[in-house]
């Protein structure tokens, strides 16, 4: 790790040197400035606009500070625009397609770092690069044929699309670091198969599981499409529900933003809570994953 | 992998047992087949046939893909799909670079600002998408606000046709840049000390250090970021669709919406699967477009 910020010294240098020093620090506290700020910037705009009024929010030049802030945005969401009915059905859709892939994904993730099935993790690796929509199409098409279009199962069984993949592929790279010998030994004490899954390999995968899980809430939580096209009225997940009840339904930003909070928090907060699994997580999935 | 290599009697254990992992791998076949493998197929099938929802189904053949080859509309947003591209794949592997490198110091706040910088990669995409929206506006969106502050004219951006999908692609790098960031980031903490050590006692410069050395070495990583960004940008829908649909007129359709369109505004299943299947070899050429152009840089870092 080689750094250029080190701790000023008192020294005998020229002061000459102590100056150009001060000013690459500058010029790097600066630079570091200009990289954050658009992404702080675009949400702090966003809590803004969802704690004024209408008129402030539509006044130009804009009113950056909420004076006095309001919160009958947020009042009026609930209210009047049902967001918490869709928040519950975000819930269920997520918390139910990635309680199945927990349960499918990670005995198979283990059975595929065991038998070093590589090309299962190349299938999963084309599903990673077809658009979300191709599999909308025909799923769309079934559930017409089994009448089950509008329902929440229906979302639930496409949601799987999203979180399946992700947690094979996380679970299978995780119980491939784990130390075989340990389940080796085990065996010796006469377990089965499932017993050095259950009580060996699984305690230890508890991280893997954590990122796996989280992650896959996530995907599933944002996708946008699966909910626009598949869900009725009252079966709307949240962003569907944000697009289609306050851009088309009404508009006004207060609400808007509003809405748009509710929708990104839950994520934001998971996603600071495990940042250096997330992190991790992500990188090394990519890296893998070409 | 490398157990394989130093305890082969363990490997030859295992293999023993292959027929029990198997049973751990057959639940999650059976989801896969249903709800990814048997939608490909359903898909090529469909593509075959003349049909919308609510009218019988007719075999065509391959006449849905004759017509696709001379549709001007869908020959434009595969134009359109590549301009977008080419944007948002470039654009955020320079920046995420750059913030790389930043990162990769020590200084204070660091890791708060890590975490503020990675946090639009996480946000709900439609969610950001309507904020956005309000920031476009051309009359109270503050991003027209922001330029006459600088004492730049006020711009339509989406509203305009030429500037509609530069527009959509700031969202995009403002979305995925740190995500390049993270994978460069990585490459960068496993470099290795000592090139730098002897380099800087011959007196090479910063630059120089970064082009000759840091460059080449992350080069694997920037190839990865790229092959990530191309898949995710060649197939991004939420942004478009909720800031422009497509327009002005059809300005900013990309195949993704035309698909859109054709399958949940025209009920046209048939056509819409030709589309699909046409979409899905691009996105696999431009895959395996630059899988080839890693392991000629490979050959090249390694010759």
């Amino acid at each position: 790790m080689s750094s250029t910020i080190a701790v000023p010294l008192p020294s005998a240098a020229p002061s000459r040197g102590r100056w150009r020093r001060l000013w690459r620090r500058i010029g790097f506290a600066f630079a570091v400035i200009v990289i954050v700020s658009p992404a702080i910037l675009v949400f702090l705009w966003m809590l803004s606009l969802s704690l004024k009024n209408e008129i402030d929010n539509l006044a130009y030049p804009p009113v950056f500070i909420p004076d006095p802030a309001t919160f009958k945005n947020y009042v009026q969401v609930f209210t009047e625009n049902s967001m918490g009915l869709y928040f519950w059905n975000s819930v269920v859709v997520s918390g139910g397609a990635t309680l199945i892939a927990l349960l499918v994904g990670v005995p198979a993730g283990y059975g595929i770092a065991r038998l070093q099935a590589h090309r299962l993790t190349v299938l999963i690796l084309i599903a990673r690069m077809t658009p979300a929509l191709s599999y909308l199409i025909p799923l769309y098409a079934v559930f017409q044929f089994l009448g089950l279009n509008n329902t929440l199962t229906a979302l639930v069984v496409t949601h799987l699309v999203i979180t399946v993949p992700i947690i094979v592929y996380i679970m299978a790279g995780y119980f491939e670091t784990l130390p075989r010998e340990l389940e080796e030994a085990a065996l010796i004490d006469g377990g089965s198969a499932w017993t050095l899954f259950r009580y060996v390999a699984l305690p230890l995968a508890r991280p893997g599981i954590v990122v796996g899980t989280i992650l896959a809430f996530i995907f599933s939580w944002n996708n946008f499409v699966f909910g626009a096209v598949l869900a009725g009225r009252a079966t709307r997940t949240l962003p569907a529900a944000v697009y289609n009840v306050l851009t088309f339904e009404q508009l006004a930003w207060g609400p808007l933003a509003a809405a748009a909070i509710i929708v990104t928090l839950p994520v934001l907060i998971l996603t600071v809570f495990i940042q250096k699994e997330i992190v991790a997580g992500l990188t090394h999935g990519g890296v893998k994953g070409a | 992998m490398t157990n394989a290599a130093t305890h082969p009697p363990s490997s030859a254990f295992f293999a023993r047992r292959r027929r029990n992992y198997r049973r751990f791998v057959i639940p999650a076949l059976v989801v896969v087949g249903a709800v990814i493998v048997f939608p490909w197929l359903f898909t090529v099938y469909m593509s075959a046939l003349d049909w919308k929802i609510g009218t019988t189904a007719h075999f065509v053949g391959f006449d849905n893909y004759i017509k696709l080859a001379t549709n001007q509309r869908f020959i434009e947003s595969i134009g359109h799909t590549f301009y977008f591209t080419l944007l948002a794949v470039v654009i955020p592997l320079v920046l995420g670079t750059i913030a790389a490198l930043i990162f990769h110091r020590e200084f204070p706040f660091r890791g708060l600002m890590r975490t503020i910088f990675t946090m639009p990669m996480m946000a709900t995409p439609v969610a950001v998408a309507l904020v956005w929206t309000m920031m476009f506006h051309p009359q109270q969106g503050v991003l027209n606000y922001l330029l006459s502050l600088v004492g730049l004219p006020p711009s339509l951006w989406v509203y305009s046709p030429t500037l509609v999908i530069p527009s959509l692609v700031l969202v995009e790098i403002w979305h995925w840049t740190p995500l390049v960031m993270l994978i460069v980031l990585g490459g960068l903490a496993a470099l290795p000390v000592e090139p730098y050590e002897s380099a800087r006692l011959d007196g090479a410069s910063e630059w120089q250090l970064f082009r000759f050395i840091t460059l080449p070495l992350v080069m694997p990583f920037l190839i990865v970021a790229a092959v990530i960004r191309t898949i995710d940008a060649v197939k991004a829908f939420d942004t478009i669709y909720v800031i422009s649909q497509g327009g002005p007129g059809t300005a900013s359709e990309t195949i993704n919406l035309y698909l859109y369109l054709q399958a949940f505004a025209f009920y046209n299943i048939g056509n819409a699967s030709a589309v699909v299947v046409v979409f899905f070899a691009i996105i696999l050429a431009l895959a395996l477009l630059l899988l080839h152009v890693r392991q000629r840089a490979q050959w090249a870092v390694a010759a």
